[in-house]
This record gives structure tokens, sequence and C-alpha cells, in this order.
């Protein structure tokens, strides 16, 4: 299953996800100003496109600033952090058949640790800030992401349980007759709001909240360092998207269009729907973030596995 | 495969020993991360992934993420590694360093002495593992989960809301108090504090 | 829970709705006619300043942007020597329009005054000054007000009775 040339699906799959970061910067501007009736960027370059290139030629010549009562070396590592554990992530999703870095058994594991160890870059960012808003910024993401992670795994179980096996590409086969949404519904749902928290997108965006934390955990950067958070974020949206695809939307799977294509369509209608919630739902309050994660999401998440175990052997 | 193994040791060796040795606690728990993270390679290069992903996700993502929670809240600033550094120095490291010298010494020629079996005994999959578990250590995991779902009660118990009547009650009784005494509370304290034991 | 879904229906909607954006440079919003932005310095219908140089309008502005000196001519008619805003520092409140007894500073709907040098932005007296009434057609100070100046003298404005002779009892 693994791809004949690695160096080539490496470097293209990197490049494709990176540009495609960038492009959402783009797509995200144009679509919260088409749900509030505006146009959104559309100077530069046909429809705007350019102003990605702007925007990155702007922030390339942004001074690269570290305060002087910053952590310097961790203040350094943690914007790197969040771009190579979201881009490890992107090793062992399975594009279509053929275009994946890496085939592992335990493809969705690995996607749970790198998405784990991402929280580091976003709480160690904010403590070696030595800022307070950075510091409640790390603290909210730290607390927000163990909660989230929680359920997220569970949700996913499910999808393990009817597919037998870890391995993703192996998941997508599974769902030649019947896309995993059907009979995991709640599993999907649960997975969406995880996912949503995971990417510290709006409304579960606590951490950075530019209303009350003055952007929270990134307050004190700036320059590429800065860019490298935002990307990260964008990174981390296109990464749910797609593992929400592979997951419980059939991957590859699909008529008449080559499956790449299958895989970018409803990729990409899930990084709209996340541009909608975000243009849509306000922020939550941090005691309801916590409370919902605990007291609503987790005992779903483990009701959806018993009912999904107890299926699966009533089946056999 | 072997080779990562023992670079991924090495990496572990040398990030625990920095975890020791570093005065900031961030950045030990920063070493102590790293070392987590250098063991799951280890477990991966000796053909089990599974525990090297569940090492990933549990103790470097989940454990550690609480550990770098409560230490930065606790806002150990300059002082607090001064007085690490003042600390680590002396006579205190005399004793530990010959005992672990002595434990060195007699790991070093156990390894020579002893052929080693190979490290690569073939790559265990999930499936494995799982009918491990639940097969002939059925036990020990009913009684790792009966043990979590003690310290689940036990959490709760401590996390439960104080009843908001307790609350009212005790705010009753201490503006009953402070009528009672007509304002002179704090001198009604101070005649009794030197005969409460 | 209903409500969240409800909420985001009602957003996806508006992906159909106009757009209320106006593409400005290409496309020219709706100015008001009394909507304050550049200053201007109108004339008489006959072509002479209005500005009487009383420095009402300097006082009146609360952030000291308009600068200027009376003087005298030959009819002993007043007008500013130098009449100076400094349109970096003016906020557009309009108070020196509302301060000038003689109509002569008004504020109109041109906005589109940018410049690269900031030195730019300071108007001289030929830069302010128009060669039609303004907002007010028809008006005349002059004509209007009792003061004398030469070829006018008291009792000569319009609507006005010649001044009583203290001299005379005669009614």
């Amino acid at each position: 299953m693994t791809s004949p040339y690695p160096i080539v699906a490496i470097a293209g799959i990197l490049i494709v996800a990176l540009s495609l970061a960038a492009l959402l910067i783009w797509l995200e501007r144009r679509l919260l100003a088409l749900w509030q009736d505006r146009y959104g960027p559309n100077r530069v370059g046909p429809f705007g496109l350019l102003q990605v290139v702007a925007d990155m030629i702007k922030i390339f010549a942004k001074e690269d600033w570290i305060p002087p009562f910053a952590d310097k070396g961790v203040f350094v590592i943690a914007p790197a952090i969040i771009m190579v554990t979201v881009l490890l992530s992107f090793a062992v999703v399975p594009f279509s058949p053929g275009i994946i870095v890496v085939d592992l058994n335990i493809a969705l594991l690995f996607f749970l640790g790198m998405s784990s160890l991402g929280v580091y870059s976003i709480v160690l960012a904010g403590w070696a800030s030595d800022n307070k808003y950075s510091l409640l910024g790390g603290l909210r993401a730290a607390a927000q992401m163990i909660s989230y992670e929680v359920f997220m795994s569970l949700s996913l179980m499910g999808v393990v349980l009817l597919a037998g096996s870890f391995s993703l590409s192996a998941i997508v086969e599974a769902q030649k007759r019947l896309w995993f949404v059907v009979p995991q519904f709640l599993g999907f749902l649960l997975f969406l709001i995880a996912g949503v928290a995971e990417a510290r997108r709006s409304p579960f965006d606590l951490p950075e909240a530019d209303s009350e934390l003055v952007a929270g955990f990134h307050s004190e950067y700036s320059g590429m360092k800065f860019g490298m958070f935002f990307v990260g974020e964008y990174l981390g949206v296109i990464l749910i998207s797609s593992m929400i695809t592979v997951l419980f939307f059939g991957g590859w799977l699909g008529p008449w269009l080559p499956p790449v294509v299958w895989f970018l369509i409803k990729m990409f209608a899930f990084i709209c729907f996340f541009i909608l919630l975000r243009a849509s739902l306000p922020r939550l309050r941090f005691d309801q973030l916590m409370s919902w994660g605990w007291k609503v999401m987790l005992p779903l998440a483990l009701l959806n596995l018993i009912v999904t175990g107890a299926v699966v052997v009533a089946w056999q | 495969m072997e080779a990562a193994f023992y670079i991924a040791g090495i990496v572990a060796i040398v990030s625990t020993v920095l975890t020791i040795s570093r005065l900031n606690a961030v950045h030990a728990l920063l070493y102590l991360i790293v070392s987590l993270l250098a063991v799951a390679v280890a477990f991966y290069a000796m053909g089990a992934p599974l525990v090297a992903a569940l090492e990933v996700i549990v103790y470097a993502g989940a454990i550690m993420v609480l550990f770098v929670f409560v230490v930065m809240m606790l806002n150990l600033g300059k002082r607090a590694a001064i007085a690490e550094g003042q600390w680590m120095q002396g006579s205190i490291w005399v004793g530990p360093v010959l005992l672990s010298a002595v434990l060195i010494a007699e790991v070093v020629y156990l390894i020579l002495r002893a052929r080693l079996p190979e490290i690569a005994v073939g790559v265990i999959d999930p499936k494995q593992v799982g009918l491990a578990l639940y097969g002939p250590y059925l036990i020990g995991v009913e009684l790792a989960s009966m043990l979590l779902l003690g310290a689940l009660v036990g959490a709760c118990h401590l996390g439960r809301p104080v009843h908001e009547k307790t609350e009212a009650r005790y705010d009753r009784n201490s503006d009953g108090a402070r009528a009672h005494s007509g304002g002179n509370l704090i001198r009604a304290g101070i005649g009794r504090t030197p005969d409460a034991p | 829970m209903w409500s969240l879904i409800k909420t985001i229906w009602n957003v996806f909607l508006h992906s159909f709705h106009k757009r209320v954006t106006i593409q400005y440079p290409e496309e020219k919003p709706y100015l008001a006619p009394r909507s304050r932005a550049r200053i201007i310095l109108s004339r008489d219908p006959d072509g002479g300043e209005r500005c009487v140089a009383c420095y009402l309008c300097a006082i009146a502005c609360p952030v000291d942007c308009i600068a200027l000196q009376a003087t005298e001519d030959k009819d002993e008619r007043r007008y500013p020597e130098f009449f100076r805003i400094n349109f970096s520092r003016c906020i557009f409140c309009g108070y020196c329009e509302e301060a000038c007894p003689t109509y002569a500073i008004q504020l109109t709907p041109d906005f589109e005054m940018a410049e690269y040098n900031r030195q730019n932005l300071v108007y001289e007296k030929e830069d302010l000054l128009i060669d039609g009434p303004g907002k007010y057609p028809g008006y005349n100070y002059w004509r209007v007000s009792g003061a004398r100046i030469g070829g006018k003298d008291k009792g000569e404005a319009e609507n006005e009775a010649p001044p009583v002779d203290l001299r005379s009892l005669m009614p």
C-alpha cells in the first residue's frame, strides 16, 4: 500500500499540505466575509488569491523579536513543535491508494499520540512568554486538550471495532459497502466536536481568545514564529478534516472521479464546515467547556463504545 | 532497527540525566518528555508498536502535560532555581555517586560477561497484545481496572461540589456570632487565644 | 442544542444574501451634502473673500489646526493675510463652520486628500479658497452687516435704516 517512491510522496504531501494551509488563510477570510455579507480580500491577484503571498512576504519581513524576559530556548522551540507534530501526523493519512507516506498498523494511535504532543507547543509557548495572559492561555490549552483528547480517542474506538484494525487504509477499505458515518453517527459527532477542540478552533478557541486574553499563548510572538503558529493551526484543521474523511466518510472511496479528487472534495467540505462553525458560534465559557467534556461527551463516548462492542459481538 | 534502539537508549539516558540536573523545573520536565519519547522509539525499534504508541499518548501526551500544567501554575522563578542550585552542590553528591558507581560497575560486568539474546523478536501487533491481555493476564487487567475505578471514585468524592446549604448555614452562624458579640468579636478572639492549646 | 444548529443554518443561508460592501475606488459611495470633510474658504457672490479674519474659527478649533493673521485693505475691509489649516491635525469636527459669522469657512463632502508627505497636508489660503459661495449662494456678509467699509457707509446695508443723527431733534 505504501507509495513506491516514498521521497516523492513525502515531498508531494508536504508541499500540498503547506500550500493548502496557506490557501486556507485566504479561503477562511473569503468564506467568513461571505457569511457576513462582505467580500473579504479580493484586490491582490485574481479573487485576492495572491493575498496569501503578500501576507507571507510581510510576515517574513517582520522583525522576529524575542522578548528579553522570555525563556529563550523554550520560546524558540514551541512553534516548531506544533509544525513537527502536525506534519508528522500527515505521514499516516492515506490520501488515496498509493499516496501515503507510511502505512503503519497503528496509524490511528500514531495520530492520537502526535495530536497529544501538539499540546506542548501551546503550553510551552504560554509559559515561555512569561506573560500573564499567555500563561492563562497555556493553562487553558493544557486543561482543554487533555479533557477533549480522552473522548476523542474513545469516540474513534467504535470505528476501530467495526474495521478491526488501527491501520487507516484498512479502515477505508472496510467502508467499501457502507461509510462508517451511518453506524457510528454518535461517534462521528463526538469526534467532530473533539476535533474542533483539538484544532483550537472557534467555538473552542479559548487558549487564544482574542477578546479576553489578547491572543493568549501567542501574544508575544512575531514574525515567522507567529506565522508557524498560524500555519500550524490551519494544518491542524486540514488534518482533522482529512481524519474525519478517512474515518467516517470513506476516505478516497467514490464513483467516477479519481480517488484523490474524492478525498479532497470531502476534506474541503469539512474545512468549510469548520469555517462555518467559526462564523456562527460564540466562544464557550471555560467551565462550560470542561463540564461538557467530562459530563456529557465522555459518558456518551463510553456508551457509544459499549453499544458498538455489544453489536459487533452479537453480529459474529 | 538495532542501531535505532541503541541510539534511542542513549538519548533516553542522557535526557534522564539532564532531567535530574536541570535547575529550572520546566526544563527538567522537557527533558523527561524527551526521555519518554526516546523510550517509545526504543519500544518501536524492538517491535512493540502498540506499547510505543501508548507510551506517547499516555505518558508523554497526557501525564506529562499535567506535570507541566502544575509546574507552570507554581510560578517557580529565578529564586527557586538558585535554591535548587544550592541544594545540588557539595558533599550531598558523594554518597549517591559512589553507590551508583558500584551499580554501574556491576551492570557493565554483567553485560560484558553474559551473552545477551537478540533484541528483535519480531513485530507484535495490537491484536496479539489484546489476546495476551484478555487471555493469560486477565486477572492483572481486572485488578488494574479495579484500582483505577477506586481512584476515580476517590477523585469524584474529593471533587464534589460543596453543598450550598452547608455554606449558607456557616454564613448564618458567623452572622449570628457577630451579632451576638455586639461587634466585639475581635476582642473576644484575642482574649481566648492564650488559653487555647 | 437545537438553537446551535439553527444558528449554523441561518449563517449558512447568508451565502445567498446580497453583499453590503461598496467596492470603493470603482464604486463611489453616496455622501450627504452636509457630511464633513475637506475645509474650504468661500467667496461672496461678487467674488470678494468672505473671511473677515475674526479668529473665531481658530479659537473654536479643538485641535488648534487653524492659523491666520488679520489685516485690512485700503477700504478698511478685514481679511486674512494668511490662512493656514493643518489637515494632518484636523479632526473634521465642524466647529469652525459653526463658529464662523460670515459663512466663510465651510466643510465639504470631499474626503480623498491622502498624501505621502505630511508636509503636503498643510493647506495655505490659495489652496483653501474656492471661487464660489459654497453652501450659501446669494449671501454677502458686507451687504448685510452694519459695519462701515470703503464704498458703503453705515445705514446703507440691506434692510438697514440710516443711522439716527444724534445732533438733530427731528424724528
